[in-house]
């Protein structure tokens, strides 16, 4: 498979206040490389994440979209998460069911102390996305120019 | 007059979709539309209404106005090109064609819409009779004749052939373009084709539905009505006859954030819909049963008033097939007359 | 039918119910609209047959909010929407009164016409107690067709003949039920991804946005519909380009998931004909292989599977592992 060089892709990751965005943090501060392609998000709960968030990103421009949430049963709200667990199973599920290629969405749980978790799932995504190439499927013509 | 076998007609769209574009209606999972010719397009001729009408060809569902585009500190915009280039509508029916002639009231009317001007001036229209008219179809209520479309070329479909009959000047344009692969031939079997289409038009179960009452006068017999309180009940406010239906023109004007700019398009409205009117000061219709109203006043009283009586109903039958209510124009008429005491079948 | 009317009449004129929610008779002989009876007059205009397919629950939202009871016609599979409305609150036991009438499937005027049936005046053995075959009546002719072929899509999968929730049983229901209920979502399963895309884009290609599959919808019973924002730049009414449609039956699917008693409306309404059960069901197909069996509807208390969870719940990747 040839990879397209030029080919930059966006990627959007939400990531919840208490847990994901603080390992995003200390990726940072621990000097732990990602890729710029990703723009982060912070959202307060991995279940503010409604399935249009995701949708919408893809429709401007997104290639991928990762949710990055705290571990189950970690919860800044206690339960929060095992919403999110649901609704992104069913709506990955519906993605895959219309054609749009699977490696496009993915979700994490990394806390708060995974800065290195987070570099790794980070790197990884944005080259399983390198390699599903840009995001024709899902995005809104107009946004292209 | 001029005849071609019908199993001759994709050399026909060959001839015209070489010299510019042509739409025809086309079968897409089981349903008629009109869409772009192409060698692979299921033409679908036999149906005898598609499910959205032609209104498309001249006004489409949604179409760009102008396009801005900010590049670093440079803002420019950019309005869309008007039509410039002859195309042909291929197989509407006599009822789309009348459609047309409402949206010519309302468009090319004094502020002439430009996109539309421009799309009437390069389009031409090669309509089909109705060789078997269905229950719902009522355009003779409103003077037309489905055995004789009153477009640039009419045409019909008798054995196993088409006859083609140019009426108009772009007709005349149109056949030259494909005159190589039409035979002349005498309108006998026309004739006869037309007496028994007429005949069955006679039949049908709306022929006499009687519109007395509804005219351009009718507004303060019919507004205040408190029937229409009773037959918004089934209306589930969707939009279903308002985009199937030929000759509605209500639009919305919208802009879309591409991220870099924004598009301003327009796209049909539906005076169903709960923001249709919408302005600053919030809504002009707040209930549904106002909204329900407005269509069926719009196409009976307020049009005829401004356009010399002339009704924006054509009679095609959409609303009939297709509201997922059951509920329609004709329903409206006939409960109407029911109630002022008049025999309605 | 006679029954029907007469119960109701009986109910009106004691001051039981203050107004009677069924059918009224078309003037195609398929055509009847959902209605609303106040007078054993107007009763005499009531209609129940074949082609009363709506289901009346979408409509009790609105009634549930008047003054008094109103007697509700539901069919057995009307009968679960009501109950997922009861369970959402959105509409009131106490004021309705529920009539469970029996079903022997539905029929699709649409089917008849693809099965060459055209320029229909009347047709006869629509009624509850009619014959196997249907004769139809057409300008061009007598015409018939067997009563199992011009069912709807969501009678040859149904869910039951039994009522779920209502104050008294008139008729009997007929199984009809001879096809798999997930098979056609199977089969798209089995496609691939670009099979899979194609397939989609070309029936959402069809979609006018008309909105008839959500206002039908006794799940989508929001007072405002977030595609009806008009702050909201991809609105109700534009099918300016393919992704429009797509984020529209998505998000629409995704919000009823769960909630969706698979009462087959959307489907049936459509103008374009767009089989939008298929996304319904491949919510429900997922929901039962993952979280267990659940029937929305099925009774007015259970969770609902996205309001509740699991600490073993299976992870988002299983899609991508499942293959």
């Amino acid at each position: 498979m040839s990879i397209d060089t030029t080919f930059k892709p966006k990627i959007v990751a939400f990531c919840c206040n208490w847990c994901s965005y603080a390992g995003a943090d200390l990726a940072g501060s621990s000097r732990l490389s990602y890729p710029a392609d990703v723009k982060i998000i912070r959202v307060p709960c991995s279940c503010r994440v409604n399935p249009m968030f995701i949708l919408r990103a893809f429709e401007k421009g997104a290639d991928g979209v990762i949710l990055c949430g705290c571990h189950p049963g970690d919860c800044h709200y206690s339960t929060g998460n095992y919403y999110a667990r649901r609704r992104m199973t069913l709506l990955f599920s519906m993605l895959d069911y219309i054609g749009v290629e699977n490696g496009r969405t993915r979700v994490e749980w990394v806390s708060a102390a995974e800065g290195v978790k987070f570099s790794t799932t980070m790197n990884e995504f944005v080259e399983k996305i390198h390699s599903l190439g840009r995001n024709v499927r899902l995005g809104d013509l107009r946004c292209k120019n | 007059m001029f005849k071609i076998a019908k199993s001759e007609l994709p050399s026909l769209f060959r001839l015209i979709a070489d010299a510019q574009d042509l739409y025809v209606p086309v079968d897409i999972n089981g349903s008629a539309n009109f869409a772009a010719w192409d060698e692979d397009a299921i033409v679908d001729i036999d149906t005898l209404k598609t499910v959205k009408s032609p209104k498309d060809a001249f006004f489409p569902q949604s179409e760009t106005l102008y396009t801005c585009r900010r590049e670093d500190k440079k803002l420019s915009i950019e309005p869309e090109a008007l039509q410039d280039k002859p195309f042909t509508v291929f197989g509407m029916r006599a009822c789309d064609v009348k459609g047309i002639e409402v949206l010519d009231k309302v468009f090319l009317s004094d502020p002439v819409d430009t996109f539309y001007a421009a799309r009437r001036a390069h389009g031409t229209i090669v309509a089909l009779a109705c060789h078997e008219p269905e229950e719902s179809c009522f355009c003779k209520v409103f003077g037309v004749d489905a055995a004789e479309p009153a477009a640039d070329i009419a045409a019909w479909l008798i054995g196993e052939d088409l006859y083609w009959k140019a009426l108009t000047e772009k007709g005349e344009a149109l056949t030259k373009i494909v005159a190589s692969v039409l035979a002349e031939c005498d309108e006998a079997e026309v004739e006869a084709e037309m007496a028994s289409i007429r005949a069955i038009t006679e039949k049908l179960p709306y022929a006499n539905l009687s519109l007395e009452g509804w005219d351009g006068n009718a507004l303060d017999a019919k507004f205040d009505s408190p029937l229409w309180e009773k037959l918004y009940k089934p209306c589930l406010a969707c939009g279903t006859c308002t985009f199937s239906c030929p000759t509605c023109q209500c639009y919305d004007i919208k802009d879309y954030n591409t991220g870099n700019g924004v598009q301003r398009y327009r796209c049909w409205d539906s005076c169903m819909y709960s923001d249709f009117t919408m302005m600053a000061h919030g809504n002009n219709r707040t209930s549904q049963m106002q909204r329900f109203r407005q269509r069926f006043m719009h196409k009976l009283v307020y049009f005829p008033a401004n356009n010399d009586g002339m009704y924006s109903c054509v009679g095609c039958g959409r609303c009939v097939d297709k509201c997922p209510a059951s509920l329609n124009i004709v329903k409206v008429i006939k409960a109407f007359a029911q109630e002022e005491g008049k025999a309605n079948v | 039918m006679q029954e029907l009317v007469n119960r109701a009449k009986e109910l009106l004129s004691s001051g039981a119910v203050n107004r009677v929610l069924g059918w009224k008779k078309g003037d195609l002989g398929y055509n009847p609209e959902p209605a609303f009876f106040e007078t054993a007059e107007e009763l005499e205009e009531f209609v129940y047959n074949g082609f009363c397919g709506a289901n009346l629950s979408k409509y009790m939202i609105e009634a549930c909010k008047q003054e008094g009871k109103t007697l509700v016609m539901l069919k057995p599979c009307d009968s679960y929407s009501f109950n997922q409305l009861l369970k959402e609150h959105r509409v009131v036991r106490e004021n309705a009164y529920i009539i469970g009438v029996g079903c022997r499937g539905k029929l699709d005027v649409e089917r008849m016409k693809k099965l060459g049936i055209k320029g229909i005046t009347a047709v006869s053995g629509a009624e509850m107690d009619g014959p196997d075959t249907l004769t139809v009546e057409t300008l061009y002719g007598t015409k018939t067709c067997a009563y199992n072929d011009a069912m709807l899509e969501r009678c040859h999968v149904c869910k039951g003949k039994e009522h779920v929730v209502f104050d008294e049983v008139i008729g009997e229901s007929v199984d009809t039920v001879d096809a798999e209920r997930f098979s056609e979502v199977e089969k798209i399963e089995a496609m691939s991804p670009e099979e899979k895309f194609a397939f989609f884009q070309k029936e959402l290609s069809k979609c006018i946005r008309c909105n008839a599959c959500r206002n039908v919808c006794p799940a989508c019973s929001c007072r405002k519909c977030v595609f009806d924002s008009t702050k909201f730049d991809s609105a109700q009414k534009a099918n300016v380009d393919s992704f429009e449609e797509k984020m529209f039956h998505i998000i629409r699917a995704f919000h009823v998931a769960g909630r969706c008693t698979d009462c087959g409306e959307c489907s049936r309404v459509c103008p374009q004909g767009i089989p939008l059960h298929l996304f319904n069901r491949k919510f429900i197909k997922d929901i039962n292989e993952f979280y267990g069996e659940f029937q929305a509807g099925s009774d007015a208390e259970a969770k609902g599977p996205l309001t509740d969870f699991t600490f073993e719940d299976v992870e988002p990747s299983i899609v991508a592992e499942r293959g």
